[in-house]
């Protein structure tokens, strides 16, 4: 029913899988695309291609939009300083994470915690949660259509 | 009205693979087994929750669905964008060492989650999402 080319592109996309379920697990831990491509044996410039082509991203934009979605969980905590959390998910400057989070959410991490703590809690289940805050790219320009192929 | 969750459903693409995970490794009770080959259809419930099934089914047999779409969701379940299941358990720690001692896939390791839910994740052998919840 499928071709061998098939099953081979399915076999690469299991693979794809393992790499961002690896970034889900280890992104607060040190890792790069080089040592996540090692991971399922396959070149870290094939990796960044076939993963972008599968998830619309490349695996280190993937990986540094998970530590700020983590950053954003733990800002929206209150008990950590910004700099405790820009640690704690992973990043090694305060520098790269404060511009990297502003990026991607729209304001600085010091002013979303002190947005976020005024805010209510939700009550969904868990992955509902995680999907509805997890961080939009470019959230600047937020009329660009999702790619569906 | 009285409406309960009666059947659920998730997509194989090994059923026996998948039989090992739900069965063994979860613990879930096959009631049923229809079919051969790739086409199973395999009812699991879990043990104190009988009345609640879990059909594990072959992805995209509904005769109306094209090869592209058929190839389309087979793709979307091996990239592990296709479907999932939260599970819950007393003993979270436990079901995870279990699971991770059988090597199957860490997505999470059990972690206290913002929204208060303490959780952990795995792919199913389909490559499904399944969350399992402290309760």
């Amino acid at each position: 029913m499928t071709s061998s080319g098939d099953d081979a592109h399915l076999r690469t996309l299991v693979l794809l899988r393992r790499v961002r379920d690896r970034i889900d697990r280890e992104h607060a831990r040190p890792l790069d695309v080089e040592a996540l491509a090692r991971g399922v044996h396959l070149s870290a410039g094939y990796l960044s291609r076939q993963f972008k082509a599968a998830y619309g991203e490349s695996p280190y934009s993937y990986l540094m939009t998970r530590r700020v979605e983590r950053a954003m969980a733990l800002l929206r905590r209150g008990d950590l300083s910004v700099t405790e959390v820009c640690f704690a998910v992973g990043y090694q400057s305060l520098g790269t994470f404060s511009t990297r989070f502003t990026e991607l959410v729209g304001m600085s991490p010091s002013e979303y915690r002190r947005r976020a703590l005024t805010a209510g809690a939700n009550e969904l289940p868990s992955c509902v949660t995680r999907q509805a805050t997890r961080p939009v790219r470019n959230r600047e320009a937020p009329a660009v259509g999702l790619h569906l192929a | 009205m009285d409406i309960t969750l009666h059947t659920t459903f998730l997509p194989h693409t090994d059923p026996e693979a998948s039989l090992a995970f739900y069965r063994d490794l979860l613990g879930f009770e096959l009631t049923m087994d229809v079919g051969e080959g790739a086409m199973r259809w395999l009812t699991f419930v879990a043990p104190s929750q009988p009345d609640v099934r879990l059909v594990l089914n072959p992805p995209a047999a509904d005769p109306g669905i094209t090869d592209d779409e058929r190839r389309t969701i087979v793709e979307l379940m091996a990239k592990g964008s296709y479907q999932s299941i939260i599970l819950a358990t007393k003993d979270l720690d436990a079901t995870f060492e279990r699971l991770q001692a059988a090597d199957a896939e860490v997505v999470s390791e059990p972690t206290e989650q913002p929204w208060g839910v303490r959780d952990c994740a795995f792919r199913d052998p389909a490559g499904n999402m399944v969350r399992i919840d402290q309760v």
